[in-house]
């Protein structure tokens, strides 16, 4: 059946709110609008406006409400509009969601989950495209997933809501309008990366957006008969240091595709631990492919430009080989 | 004053407080609690007289100047003191310190070293026990400082939005760390700031225990009744510094000098013995106990133990092995 990345993510959120009654929805327009992109329309006609909690535009406030509703028996899901303005509740998030379980000395876990909206490739200019996952990433705490496929995207809610420790989810804005054929829509993980395509001569890391652009370049490149494994994240924090290194040991090259900007990516992090890992087995410098370091600009061929790209990708692979542009 | 029993307990709650946090204050000059260490002293009706106005099961969210309130929440004094002395028999394991003390068994949410940063956490702690039918009161603390973070503004605002059973405790001491509440302020009335959110407020003399104490039972009550938030401003004084590293540049000597006078220690002594409420041997009787209370809590934070080294990265997820906590059944 064909099912669409938003479509996914609504029928888990109606699931989960169906499965546990202690499940609460909040954020902005999560209600009556139905959700900035519509992931949410219809579930307050369902669940109520008590589950299906609409917020001011306040989001120190209604993620730290979050994390108290957590502490004391609820399970809250907060939606945030866009990670640009989670930074407006980074506080919450690092200071205490991140840091209560350690500060109490392991009395108080915080079973959140907060979704947002991440990335570029809609024009919305430089207050609403950023990928700041890899902050998130740096944060003991906290777990941070990145959804790329339907399957997760409705797969991932449910083990985050099951953990009982802060889950950041973040779902790539170009990726609501996808479509995968499934057979059906059942939990995922949210511990591991996924080899999407498997292949022997150099490994494709990437995660959420930026995942289907790396296998289009697998594809490209599997003509001219380059044959790359691609790597799919999935959780950020922390990382699936094995399934990385056992791909790169194996194919000996490795490109790290990253939609943040370049310097302190979460690209870097991995390209880290490759050297640490397995230096040795590379026959060649690790690349990367990440978003060129300007506040992201309106105009479609500048965004375009300022975003890792298929063809960039291609570029940095046979590059590792040899060849020139 | 007639209820005898109260008047004991208020004074009793006051002197345990005033007199731990000076030998914290000693003890810190011995170099046996580090970090920052930020002294009550001069608020303790505040604390004192308001906590007493709680049940059991209600919750407390606090700053970073909550010893009081956690001791008179009931965590022994022995695991606060080992948790100044960054033992792991401390309330937080010694990962918090002074600043984070911590007890999930007495519904006490910390310790919250982010000025407004506890106000979020309550208003949500309360829509859970709206939400799940509990008829418990989330009484948060904060200074007038934080009534200058937006968190404070969109916590009221939720608060009132939603009808959350939030007492809402604002200890004015007049400065924020150093800044004087009128170079802080526009508005130096803060309850007219809660008002402005529909929250009904109350101002009291935060120097007067009992006066502190009605106030907290009114509050509690009314968010109790209601299930609806409920603000109180105490206007109170910090007889020391903000920390231990405060030099006091920032106000005169003769003003702290004016507010030692109004000491809610001594008038309430002096109240209780002048109208015959308590006597000489029963303040005496507060004192020795208090005093034996704190030596042994020395001794225990003495006795105690530095958690191993091996165990420094645990507690920053839940381990897999450790089942999730249930949640309450809803409604």
């Amino acid at each position: 059946m064909k099912t669409s990345y938003r479509t996914a993510v609504h029928d888990a959120l109606r699931d989960a709110l169906r499965d546990d009654p202690h499940v609460v929805l909040m954020g902005e327009d999560v209600g009556r609008y139905g959700g900035t992109y519509a992931a949410s329309k219809g579930l307050l006609e369902e669940f109520g406006p008590d589950r299906i909690r609409d917020t001011p535009l306040s989001e120190l406030g209604f993620v730290g409400i979050g994390i108290g509703a957590a502490l004391n028996g609820l399970r809250p899901i907060v939606e945030v509009m866009t990670v640009n303005f989670s930074l407006l509740a980074l506080d919450q998030l690092v200071n205490t969601a991140a840091a209560l379980r350690h500060m109490s000395g392991g009395q108080f876990s915080v079973p959140l989950v907060v979704r947002m909206a991440t990335g570029a490739g809609r024009q919305l200019a430089a207050q609403h495209s950023h990928s700041l996952e890899p902050w998130y990433a740096h944060i003991p705490g906290i777990k941070v997933v990145a959804p790329a496929t339907v399957e997760d995207a409705y797969g991932m809610l449910a083990p985050a809501l099951a953990d009982p420790d802060p889950v950041v989810i973040f779902e790539h804005v170009q990726l609501y309008n996808t479509s995968a054929d499934v057979e059906a829509l059942t939990p995922t993980d949210i511990s591991r990366a996924a080899v999407r395509r498997g292949g022997t001569d150099v490994t494709l890391v990437a995660y959420g957006g930026s995942l289907w652009k790396a296998m289009d370049a697998a594809n490209e490149l599997s003509l001219g008969g380059i044959d790359c494994e691609v790597i799919d994240l999935r959780v950020l924090r922390p990382l699936d240091d094995d399934t990385i290194l056992e791909s790169v040991r194996k194919t000996h090259r490795a490109v790290v595709i990253d939609e943040a900007w370049r310097t302190g990516s979460l690209a870097a992090e991995v390209m880290a631990r490759v050297m640490e890992g397995a230096f040795y087995d590379l026959d060649a410098p690790v690349a990367r492919v990440c978003s060129k370091e300007v506040p992201m600009p309106y105009a479609k061929h500048l965004e375009q430009a300022a975003l890792p790209q298929t063809a960039n990708i291609v570029a940095a692979v046979r590059n590792l080989f040899g060849e020139q542009q | 004053m007639t209820d005898t029993k109260l008047a004991h307990e208020l004074l009793s709650d006051m002197i345990r407080v005033r007199r731990m946090e000076e030998k914290c204050a000693e003890l810190y000059s011995a170099a046996k609690i580090r970090g920052f260490l930020h002294l009550y002293v001069g608020e303790e009706a505040v604390a004192a007289g308001s906590l007493r106005a709680l049940a059991d099961d209600d919750a407390v969210v606090a700053t970073y100047r909550e010893h009081a309130h956690a001791l008179l929440r009931g965590i022994p004094m022995t695991s606060i003191m080992a948790e100044m002395f960054g033992k792991q028999e401390g309330c937080s394991r010694g990962r918090g310190g002074s600043m984070h003390l911590f007890d999930a068994s007495k519904r006490f949410y910390g310790g919250n070293a982010i000025v407004a940063g506890g106000l979020p956490l309550a208003v949500g702690i309360a829509l859970a026990d709206a939400m799940l039918q509990q008829k418990r009161v989330t009484a948060c603390y904060f200074g007038d400082g934080a009534v200058a973070e937006g968190a404070f503004h969109e916590s009221l605002n939720m608060a009132a939005l939603w009808n959350l059973p939030v007492l809402f405790c604002c200890e004015n001491n007049l400065y924020a760390m150093g800044t004087a509440l009128e170079r802080e302020h526009s508005q130096t009335d803060l309850t007219v700031k809660a008002a402005s959110y529909r929250v009904p407020t109350l101002a009291v003399d935060g120097m007067d225990v009992e006066a502190c104490h009605d106030a907290a039972q009114q509050g509690v009550d009314h968010v109790r009744d209601t299930g609806g938030p409920f603000f109180i401003e105490f206007r109170t004084y910090r007889f020391r510094a903000h920390s231990m590293f405060d030099p006091e540049l920032y106000r005169d000597k003769a003003e702290v000098e004016q507010w030692r006078q109004r000491d809610p220690i001594r008038s309430f002594t002096q109240q209780c013995l002048r109208d015959g409420t308590l006597s000489d041997a029963d303040v005496r009787g507060i004192e020795d106990s208090a005093a034996a209370e704190i030596e042994a809590a020395v001794a225990f934070a003495e006795a105690g133990t530095w958690e191993d080294v091996e165990d420094l990265e645990r507690d920053v997820l839940t381990p897999p092995s450790e089942p999730e906590p249930m949640p309450e059944p809803a409604r």
